[in-house]
C-alpha cells in the first residue's frame, strides 16, 4: 500500500531525465539504453540485467505461446465503502483506469504455456500499485475455480504493494477467498506456480502469492510481508542491505529460485511439464 | 487504574460525584433522594447520548482500553479447564498467541488466540498481541489436533497486526500467514473465530477462516490501523479518526458488509466496564454458533466455509 507512492516517487524521477525520446537510461546502472533494445530485452538492463517494471501485457506474451493468450479477466471495481480520503476513491479509480488502461490491477487468461494448458494471472503494479481489492480478489479465485474447471495449470504473476485500503475489510477477505480457491486446484493435482515480482508485499505475499507448489522471484525484485518503511519506523535501525529482496528470501528458504525474467518461461515450462505428466505435454 | 478516555470523563465523574452524595446521604441521615434522582437521571441521559453514539474511532479507543477481557481471561472465564499447549516445534514458543485445549459446557474443544499483555511488562513478553511467524506456527499445530480429534476449533482475535520487524520477515510472516489462513480454511471440524478487541489485518485474520465469524460490539477488524492509513492517505497518523470512519472498520459496518455473522453486546460503556456481562454475553453467542454447526458432516464444513468466504467482494460484471 506504502509502495504505491513510491512507485510514483521512481517514475517522476525517470522523467526528468534528460534523454532524447528514443533512448532511456537504466535506473540501476545509469547506461544508455535503446529503447526498442529494452523492449526486446524484455525490460532487463543488457548492460547489469536490472530488472524494470515490465507492462502486464508485454509480460503475458512473454510466458504465453505465440497466439494461444484469450483474455477472461473482465470485472470492475466498485466503491462499496464509498470511502474518501484526500480524494474520493471513485475519482482516484478513474485516474488509475487512463493511467494503466485497464478496469483494475490485473489481467489474464487461457493459453499454453510450453504446449501446457494453462491459465495466466498477471498483477498489473501500474493500476494503484497493483493493490488487491475485490476486483484482483474475484479475477484470481475463478481463475484457479478455471484451472480447475479445464484441467488446467495455474501461474500467477503478483507485483503488488498489498491490499487495497479503499475496500477496507473487503480487501483483506480477498486473501481469503483466493487462498481458498486455490484448494480448488489442489484436489485436481494441478500444478500452481506463483512468479513473485518487484514489489510483492502485504497480503498479497501473505496469501495466494505464498502457497504455491513452486515460487520463483525475478532478482532484485522487493518482496516481504511489512513494507521496509513500516519496518524501519517499527523497530528504529537502518535495514541491512538486500534485506527483502529476492535473493535474501532464497537464503531464508521462501523461494525455489531467483530467475531471470528472460529464462522464466523455459523454468515455467519445466515445472509445469513434470506435473501435469505428462509426455504428451513434454512432447516426447 | 487506567486513564479514562476522553470520551468517558464526563460519564466518570458524574458517577463518581453521585457515589460520593450516596454515601453522604446515608452517613449523615440527610434525605438528598430528590437531589440524586436528578443526578441519576442526567447520568443516565449522557450515558445512552455518549455510548449510543459512539463514533468509530471512539470505538477503537474502546477496544484497546485496558481492563477489557484478553483471549486469556475468555479462555478463563467462558470455557472449563483451560490447558495451555506451546511451542511450534521448529523454532520457539511466541507468547503473543496462545492456545490448547478446554471444554465448552463439556464440549472437548481447541482454543487460540492472540494475547496482549494485561499490563506494561506483560505487554512487553507479549510483544503487545503482535505475532512472530512461530505463533502462527503454533496456532496450525492446533488446528492439526482440532482435526485429527475432531474437535471444533475456536480462535479468538486481538492484535494490532502480525509484528513488522526483521527476525519476522526473515521467517517468512508473509509465509506462514498464508498457510494458517489455508489451514484453517482446510479444516474438516467446525471453525469459529471471534473479534475480541482489535482487528489488524493479516496477522488477524490467519486465524479468522471461521465457518462463522463473531465480534463483540466495540472491536474493530480491518486491512490496516486507522493511524497507519491515516499516514498513508492523509499523511498523518493524526487523522486517524478521519481514517477509521473511512474504513467502516466497527461491527456494525462488518455485520452490514457480510464480513461477520452475529455481533455480541458489550454492557454500556465497553466490555471493560462489566468483564463478567461479556463474558457471559460471549458464552451465549459461542454456544449458539457451536448448535448451528453441528449437523454439518466434514466436506460439509469445508464447503460451508468455501462458500462463506468465496462469496465476500464488491464488484461491477
Amino acid at each position: 500500500m506504502a509502495l504505491e507512492r513510491l512507485f510514483r516517487r521512481r517514475r517522476a524521477q525517470g522523467e526528468v531525465r534528460d534523454v532524447p525520446e528514443l533512448w532511456t537510461r537504466c535506473p540501476s546502472c545509469d547506461a544508455p539504453i535503446y529503447k526498442k533494445d529494452l523492449e526486446q530485452n524484455l525490460y532487463v538492463c543488457p548492460k547489469c540485467s536490472h530488472h524494470m517494471r515490465f507492462p502486464a501485457l508485454r509480460r503475458i506474451e512473454s510466458l504465453a505461446d505465440a497466439g494461444t493468450f484469450e483474455q477472461t479477466t473482465r470485472l470492475k471495481p466498485a466503491d462499496p465503502l464509498e470511502f474518501v480520503d484526500t480524494e474520493p476513491y471513485v475519482k482516484r479509480l478513474e485516474r488509475y483506469q487512463k493511467e494503466a488502461g485497464r478496469p483494475d490491477a490485473i489481467v489474464g487468461g487461457r493459453c499454453l504455456i510450453g504446449e501446457v494448458p494453462s491459465v495466466l494471472l498477471v498483477m498489473d503494479a501500474a493500476f494503484a500499485g497493483g493493490s488487491m481489492g475485490s476486483v484482483v480478489g474475484e479475477e484470481i479465485a475463478r481463475g484457479a475455480e478455471l484451472a480447475a474447471q479445464e484441467n488446467r495449470s495455474l501461474v500467477i504473476v503478483s507485483a503488488s504493494g498489498g491490499a487495497r485500503m479503499q475496500e477496507a475489510a473487503l480487501s483483506l477477505m480477498q486473501m481469503a477467498k483466493t487462498t481458498l480457491a486455490l484448494d480448488r486446484l489442489w484436489a485436481r493435482r494441478l500444478p500452481y506456480v506463483s512468479i513473485l515480482t518487484d514489489p510483492t508485499t502485504g497480503g498479497v505475499t501473505a496469501s495466494f502469492a505464498a502457497i504455491a507448489d513452486v515460487i520463483f522471484a525475478e532478482p532484485g525484485a522487493l518482496i516481504g510481508f511489512a513494507g521496509p518503511r513500516v519496518i524501519k519506523q517499527t523497530i528504529r535501525q537502518d535495514l541491512p542491505e538486500g534485506f527483502q529482496r529476492s535473493e535474501f528470501l532464497l537464503k531464508h528458504g521462501m523461494v525455489d529460485r531467483v530467475v531471470d525474467r528472460r529464462k522464466l518461461k523455459e523454468a515455467v515450462t519445466r515445472v509445469l511439464r513434470q506435473f501435469v505428466g505428462g509426455a504428451r505435454a513434454a512432447g516426447v | 487504574m487506567r486513564v479514562p478516555l476522553e470520551f468517558e470523563k464526563p460519564i466518570l465523574e458524574l458517577e463518581t460525584r453521585i457515589a460520593e452524595l450516596e454515601k453522604y446521604a446515608q452517613e449523615s441521615g440527610v434525605g438528598l433522594e430528590g437531589e440524586l434522582s436528578v443526578l441519576r437521571e442526567r447520568l443516565k441521559k449522557l450515558q445512552d447520548d455518549t455510548y449510543g453514539n459512539l463514533t468509530r474511532w471512539q470505538r477503537v479507543q474502546l477496544a484497546r482500553t485496558p481492563g477489557r477481557p484478553t483471549t486469556l481471561d475468555v479462555l478463563g472465564g467462558v470455557f472449563q479447564d483451560f490447558f495451555e499447549l506451546c511451542g511450534d516445534r521448529t523454532f520457539s514458543d511466541d507468547p503473543a498467541i496462545v492456545g490448547g485445549l478446554a471444554y465448552l459446557e463439556g464440549t472437548p474443544v481447541v482454543v487460540c488466540g492472540q494475547q496482549k499483555g494485561r499490563d506494561t511488562k506483560e505487554n512487553i513478553q507479549r510483544n503487545f498481541g503482535m505475532p512472530h511467524p512461530e505463533g502462527y506456527r503454533k496456532a496450525m499445530r492446533l488446528m492439526d489436533l482440532a482435526d485429527r480429534f475432531r474437535q471444533p476449533f475456536i480462535a479468538f482475535i486481538d492484535t494490532p497486526g502480525a509484528y513488522p520487524g526483521i527476525s519476522a520477515e526473515e521467517r517468512g510472516q508473509a509465509w506462514v500467514i498464508a498457510q494458517s489462513i489455508q489451514r484453517m480454511a482446510r479444516l474438516r471440524v467446525p471453525a469459529i473465530a471471534v473479534i475480541l478487541g482489535e482487528g489488524g489485518s493479516g496477522g488477524a485474520l490467519a486465524i479468522g477462516v471461521g465457518n462463522r465469524v463473531l465480534i463483540l460490539e466495540n472491536a474493530w477488524y480491518s486491512v490496516i490501523s486507522p493511524e497507519s492509513c491515516a499516514a498513508i492517505l492523509w499523511r498523518d497518523a493524526k487523522e486517524a479518526a478521519k481514517a477509521a470512519e473511512a474504513l467502516k472498520l466497527s461491527a456494525p459496518d462488518l455485520l452490514q458488509l457480510g464480513i461477520v455473522d452475529r455481533v455480541i453486546p458489550e454492557p454500556g460503556g465497553g466490555a471493560h466496564r462489566d468483564p463478567a456481562t461479556t463474558l457471559a454475553n460471549l458464552k451465549t453467542a459461542l454456544l449458539e454458533t457451536l448448535a448451528e454447526l453441528k449437523d454439518l458432516g466434514p466436506e460439509e464444513l469445508f464447503e460451508d466455509r468455501y462458500r462463506r468466504f468465496r462469496g465476500l467482494g464488491v464488484y461491477a460484471e
